[in-house]
């Protein structure tokens, strides 16, 4: 295979990672916790659709917006039960274990409810693929859905934030909760809507990730959710930027370690590039140095 | 009927009783200004006045309604503005921005638009940096935004938290001179201030307060010239 055909794949494989690590970074920028469980929400999308699909016959479309919907309702509930009583917890560890907890209760009802044999994901993006120079390199339809996909979201959530009065409130919320209630800003109802676009996005990351390897199992969700993790930290947590470029980045790096030195230290390689990037640069690559003036 | 009325109110930080029965009220129209040394239970007055802390006892009647229970991020809309202590602009964002925050429960655009331009008439500095992330400007503008904030939700009162802490004499001056116009256009005005002297020189009425306690109350121009209060507050 070419080197541009594993630059497709990695830049694929990462547009899901940055999808994923959207929802990561918005979480840690609003409520300022680390949601561990968000991978395994991926998880839960795959497997609805999955279902919709085989046992009910839901068109596509249908079946990947039933799972938006599915995951949007999990990630507000998982916020209210879980994590919003531990919010003013003396320790942020606190919230951090619990997280870790729901990451496993998620994994163990899928578990319970699936078995733990890989299913064969169905093909959602029934689209033909493009062929380029006498076939040297072949993009599929669920590479291209995959990076528009990525590029949409990324620009309608930078246009969300910034743009938009609901947007404004989420910053208020990120820099200074007390400060944005006294404007009138519900802190509860914005984390909420944090966790539901989110979840909704991880329903969509879930859908494109089975569809590029198409084996979902209760664990489909766990290591993609840690790189992405990986990769919103490497971009700098909290930015939104910083997530597309770190899980595009840490796609094509994974990949490009597959193809070329070894798939068995692909993901050892995978997080030294984060090692080193912490070394040099803590705050990520679009991480914030604020200095501010008294 | 007073616009403002605290009842006995009692706040605790977990063991510590830091509101021990205070009881105050405020008319319509006056400028009222809360004095005392640091850590006298003033900014915790008015964060339980906004809602950002809960009361164990007493109550908070605004306009007739009693709003001890009711949220902060509700508190805006029934028309009270708090400028917080710190200033506590949102430092990521444009001047600009900020001012719309302020403007967050209100719906009617042209309206925004007008009261926009009060802000920026009565600020003309915000108005020159409107397009700057609020975290690069001064202390004092930085000041000047968080009253523009609060104005921007057109409020009938505002209560603000030490104003003029860290401002410059003349950012000080400006400063006072504004809360001066804002009470003279018709906002009630509860001011908190470790600047004892200018905070009495623009008062209507005082409550001084000591540990948890109101232990004085009177004509702001009478405190001034009051013994005890000078010996304590005035540092003459």
């Amino acid at each position: 295979m070419s080197f541009l055909t594993y630059l497709k794949d990695g830049i694929s494989l990462g547009s899901v990672y940055a999808i994923i690590a959207l929802g990561y970074t918005m979480v840690y920028g609003i409520a300022k916790m680390l949601n561990f469980a968000h991978g395994d929400v991926i998880m839960v999308g795959a497997y609805v659709v999955l279902m919709l699909l085989t046992k009910a016959g839901v068109p596509g479309i249908l079946a990947v917006l039933i799972a938006m919907a599915v995951c949007t309702v999990l990630g507000i509930t998982i916020e209210k039960v879980a994590y919003r009583p531990l919010r003013k917890a003396s320790s942020p560890l606190a919230v951090l274990i619990t997280a870790i907890g729901v990451s496993y209760l998620l994994q163990n009802i899928a578990l319970l409810l699936f078995g733990a044999d890989g299913k064969t994901f169905v093909d959602v993006i029934k689209l033909p693929s493009l062929s380029f120079g006498d076939g040297a390199l072949i993009i599929s339809g669920t590479t291209i859905v995959t990076i528009l996909a990525c590029i949409i979201i990324m620009v309608c959530l930078t246009l969300f934030v910034n743009k938009t009065r609901q947007g404004h409130a989420m910053q208020a919320v990120s820099e200074d909760k007390d400060a944005a209630q006294l404007m009138g800003v519900n802190v509860n109802g914005t984390i909420s809507l944090t966790f539901a676009i989110g979840s909704a996005l991880a329903a969509i990351a879930g859908v494109l990730l089975c569809s590029a390897y198409p084996i979902v199992t209760p664990y489909t969700g766990a290591m993609p959710g840690i790189k992405a993790f990986v990769a919103a930290v490497f971009g700098g947590i909290g930015s939104i930027p910083g997530a597309m470029i770190g899980g595009i980045l840490l796609g094509v790096i994974e990949i490009l370690s597959k193809a070329y030195i070894s798939s068995q230290v692909a993901d050892a390689i995978v997080f030294g590039v984060l090692i080193v990037v912490l070394l040099v640069k803590p705050t990520g690559l679009f991480g914030r140095n604020i200095q501010e003036k008294v | 009927m007073a616009m403002l009325e605290v009842n006995d109110l009692h706040v605790y930080y977990g063991v510590i009783h830091a509101l021990r029965g205070i009881s105050f009220k405020v008319d319509r129209g006056e400028v009222i200004a809360l004095i005392g040394a640091n850590g006298a239970g003033k900014t915790t007055t008015l964060q339980t006045i906004t809602g950002l802390l809960p009361a164990k006892q007493g109550s908070v009647i605004f306009e007739g309604k009693d709003i001890t229970k009711i949220p902060a991020h509700k508190i805006v809309k029934m028309g009270i503005a708090h400028v917080p202590e710190g200033r506590r602009v949102f430092s990521q964002l444009s001047v600009y921005d900020n001012l719309k925050l302020g403007a967050f429960t209100r719906n009617d655009k042209t309206e925004i638009e007008e009261s926009l331009n009060m802000v920026y008439q009565r600020f003309p500095r915000l108005m020159e940096r409107k397009d700057q992330r609020a975290g690069t400007l001064s202390g004092g503008e930085q000041q000047m935004l968080a009253m523009g904030r609060a104005l921007m939700s057109k409020p009938r009162l505002i209560v603000m938290d030490e104003p003029s802490m860290g401002l410059s004499p003349i950012f000080v001056n400006e400063i006072f001179d504004i809360i001066k116009v804002v009470s003279e256009s018709g906002t009630t005005v509860l001011l908190v201030e470790q600047n004892a002297n200018k905070a009495l020189s623009i008062a209507d009425r005082a409550y001084v307060m000591e540990t948890g306690e109101i232990t004085m109350e009177g004509a702001a121009e009478d405190l001034l010239h009051d013994e005890a209060v000078q010996k304590a507050y005035l540092g003459e």
